[in-house]
C-alpha cells in the first residue's frame, strides 16, 4: 500500500504497512536519519518531528495517520553547508553531549518557537519537558533555545 | 553390542567399495578475473543463498566461505573446508568437472572421500547448470588463504574409505525426479528444498550412524541444541502457514502470525533473503503442501480487524496497553479504564490528544499525547472502536462534537494542541 507524505516540503510516496510508525519510514525508506529511535514507546522524545506545527512522537505515529499532513524534521531546518539559526544556535551553544536526544530537543524548540517567538526561561522548560537528555547538557540546551530566538529574529531582518 | 556388529558390517563393505576408486581431476590454474560473466555469477549468488554455503562454510567473525568452521556431529567435530578459489588452501585449482563431481558425489577433486557433512546426499540432486552457475560464482569471489583445521572425530573414523561404506548403505546419488502429477512450481520447490536448499539435513531425524532416517522426511529433529520442528501437518504453529505467509518468512526471516526464525534458521533465512523470489515461492509451495496436508488454510488475523479504529489502535496503542505488564510499567487494560466507561467521552479525548504526566515531583506511569498526531476524524473512529471493544456500554452518541469542544477548550490551557 502506498501513501503521500509531505516531508520537508517534499512529496514522497511511500510504500509501506499503514501501520509503520513514521520514524521507521524516516529513517529506513527517505534516507532521513535526524530523528533517532530511544525508547519506540513515545516516551523519551528522541524521535521528535513537527507535524503541521505540533510536536510529534514519530515512533507512535502510524503513517496511516498522516496522509496530507506536513511532515518537518532536523534536516527541514538547514543543511550542513547551511543551517538554520536553530541549527546555529545549538552549534554555538554546543548543546550536544553524545547528541542522540538533540534532533529530537530541536524539533520539539522548533515547535515552540514557531508559537512563540520570544519564549521565556519557564515556557522552554515546559516545552521541553517531555524530551529526555541522559548526559545532563540541559543548561546548554535550554541557552541554545534562548540563542536561537535571538537568531530568528536576525535571519528575519536580513 | 549392536554397534559392534555395525562396525563390523562397515568394515566389510568399505574393503568392498574400495575397489570403486575416484581418480583425481586434474588440477587447472585459478581463474583469472572476468572468466565468468555477470549473468551466471549473479544466478550462482542466488543459487548459494538458497543451498546456505556461507552457513557451514564461514567460521564465526571469519571472512566469507573461507571455512574452518566448527560442525558438531555425533561422532566429533568436522571443521568446514575453504571454498573460496584460493589455489593452495580453497578450490582455485579445482576445474568445473571436480565441483560437479564433488556436488554429485561427495568426492573431494583429488579423489578423496568427502564426510556426509557435506550434504551431498542433497547436492547430487543438483542439475548441472545449477552446479555450473554456483562454481561460477565461488570462483569469483575473493580468494582466502585459509589452510583446513584438522577434524576432532573418532579416529577410525579418520579412515576416510570407511565414508565408501557409509555411501554404501544410505547415499543414493542421482538428479531430481519430478513427480508429474505435480505443478511445474511444486516440482521446482520440491527440487531446491531437497537438494540445494537440503533441508531434510536439519527438518529430518538421523539414524545412529548419522544418516537421515529413510521415511521419517521432514518429521522434525534436535540440531546444535535448538528443534527443527517438524515440517508435516504436526507441525506446532498454532496458526496454519499458507503460502504468503511461508514466503514472507522464508525470505524476510519473521511473519507477523509466526514470529522469528531462530537459531540455525536464523542464518537459513538471512541467506534467502538474497534468493530469487520466484525460487522461494516455489519452496514455499512445496513446503506449505507438507504442512498442511491436513490443515485447513489460515484466516488472515489482519482481516480481522475492526475498521480504521482498530488499526489505528495496533498501530498506536497496542505497544503499551496490549502487553501484560500492569501499571505503571504497561499501560491500564484498558477494559479496566473508568474514562472509557463512563457516559461521556470527554476525558477519554482529553488524554488520547495530550497524554499522561507522573505527578509533579514523583514517579509514576506516563503516556504520550497523540494530540498532534491524530485527526478528528481518526480520533473519533479510534474512540468507537475501543468503547465497543472494551466496554459493554453503549456507543456515545456525538463524539465528533465532544472531540471538537476538547481541541478547543485545550489549545490556550497546553503546549502543542
Amino acid at each position: 500500500m502506498s501513501i503521500h507524505l509531505n516531508v520537508n516540503g517534499q512529496e514522497h510516496e511511500v510504500t509501506a504497512d499503514p501501520q509503520t510508525p513514521l520514524l521507521y519510514v524516516l529513517r529506513n525508506d527517505l534516507g532521513l536519519n535526524a530523528a533517532k529511535f530511544g525508547c519506540g514507546l513515545g516516551q523519551c522524545g528522541s524521535c521528535t518531528v513537527v507535524i503541521d506545527g505540533v510536536a510529534v512522537f514519530s515512533c507512535v505515529t502510524p503513517i496511516m495517520l498522516l496522509q496530507g499532513r506536513r511532515i518537518t524534521t532536523v534536516e527541514g531546518l538547514g543543511s550542513i553547508d547551511n543551517p538554520g539559526p536553530l541549527q546555529r544556535a545549538f552549534i554555538e551553544r554546543q548543546a550536544a553531549q553524545c547528541g542522540y536526544c538533540i534532533a529530537g530537543m530541536m524539533m520539539r524548540a522548533h515547535a515552540l518557537l514557531e508559537k512563540t517567538a520570544d519564549p521565556t526561561d519557564a515556557e522552554i522548560r515546559a516545552s521541553l519537558e517531555p524530551n529526555l537528555c541522559r548526559c545532563g547538557t540541559h543548561m546548554r540546551i535550554l541557552a541554545a533555545v534562548k540563542r536561537a530566538a535571538v537568531l530568528r529574529h536576525e535571519s528575519t531582518f536580513q | 553390542m549392536a554397534i559392534a556388529i555395525a562396525l563390523c558390517l562397515l568394515i566389510l563393505v568399505s574393503a568392498l567399495w574400495l575397489f570403486s576408486f575416484h581418480a583425481e581431476i586434474a588440477p587447472i590454474p585459478q581463474p583469472a578475473d572476468g572468466t565468468f560473466g555477470a549473468e551466471i555469477v549473479a544466478r550462482g549468488a542466488e543459487l548459494a543463498a538458497i543451498g546456505n554455503c556461507d552457513v557451514c562454510h564461514t567460521r564465526e567473525g571469519g571472512e566469507l566461505f573461507a571455512g574452518a568452521r566448527p560442525v558438531p556431529t555425533p561422532f566429533g567435530t568436522i571443521y568446514s573446508t575453504n571454498i573460496t578459489p584460493d589455489p593452495d588452501t580453497g578450490i582455485g585449482n579445482w576445474s568445473e568437472a571436480a565441483f560437479q563431481r564433488a556436488m554429485r558425489e561427495g568426492v573431494s577433486r583429488t579423489g578423496q572421500q568427502l564426510y556426509p557433512a557435506f550434504p551431498y546426499q542433497h547436492f547430487t540432486k543438483v542439475t548441472d547448470d545449477d552446479n555450473r552457475a554456483l562454481y561460477a560464482y565461488l570462483m569469483s569471489r575473493k580468494p582466502v588463504r585459509a589452510p583446513a583445521v584438522h577434524n576432532e572425530i573418532w579416529s577410525p573414523l579418520k579412515f576416510r574409505p570407511l565414508i565408501a561404506a557409509w555411501k554404501a548403505l544410505f547415499f543414493r546419488p542421482g538428479p531430481y525426479r519430478a513427480e508429474p502429477s505435480r505443478s511445474a512450481e511444486w516440482n521446482r520447490g520440491a527440487y531446491l528444498a531437497e537438494g540445494l536448499g537440503h533441508c531434510g539435513a536439519c527438518h529430518t531425524p538421523r539414524n545412529a550412524l548419522g544418516a537421515e532416517r529413510a521415511g521419517r522426511s521432514y518429521t522434525g529433529a534436535r540440531v546444535e541444541g535448538w528443534d527443527a520442528y517438524a515440517l508435516n501437518s504436526s507441525a506446532a504453529a498454532p496458526v496454519p502457514w499458507s503460502l504468503e505467509s511461508l514466503q514472507t518468512y522464508l525470505q524476510s526471516g519473521w511473519h507477523v502470525q509466526h514470529g522469528m526464525s531462530q537459531g540455525p534458521m536464523a542464518g537459513v533465512t538471512g541467506d534467502l533473503a538474497a534468493a530469487s523470489s520466484a525460487d522461494i515461492r516455489a519452496m514455499a509451495t512445496f513446503i506449505g503442501g507438507q504442512l498442511n496436508s491436513t490443515r485447513a488454510p489460515a484466516a488472515d488475523l489482519r482481516e480481522r480487524r475492526s475498521g480504521s479504529g482498530g488499526e489505528i489502535y495496533e498501530a498506536s496503542c497496542s505497544s503499551c496497553h496490549d502487553g501484560s505488564r500492569a501499571l505503571p510499567f504497561g499501560g491500564v487494560d484498558l477494559s479496566l479504564s473508568t474514562a472509557l466507561n463512563a457516559p461521556s467521552p470527554r476525558n477519554l479525548i482529553n488524554v488520547t490528544l495530550v497524554g499522561l504526566a507522573p505527578p509533579d515531583g514523583h514517579a509514576g506511569p506516563i503516556m504520550p499525547g497523540f494530540g498532534g498526531a491524530i485527526s478528528d476524524d481518526q480520533l473519533a473512529a479510534l474512540l468507537a472502536h475501543l468503547r465497543a471493544r472494551y466496554s459493554d456500554k453503549g456507543p456515545w452518541s456525538d463524539l465528533s462534537g465532544e472531540i471538537l469542544a476538547a481541541r478547543r477548550a485545550l489549545k490556550n490551557g497546553r503546549a502543542g494542541l
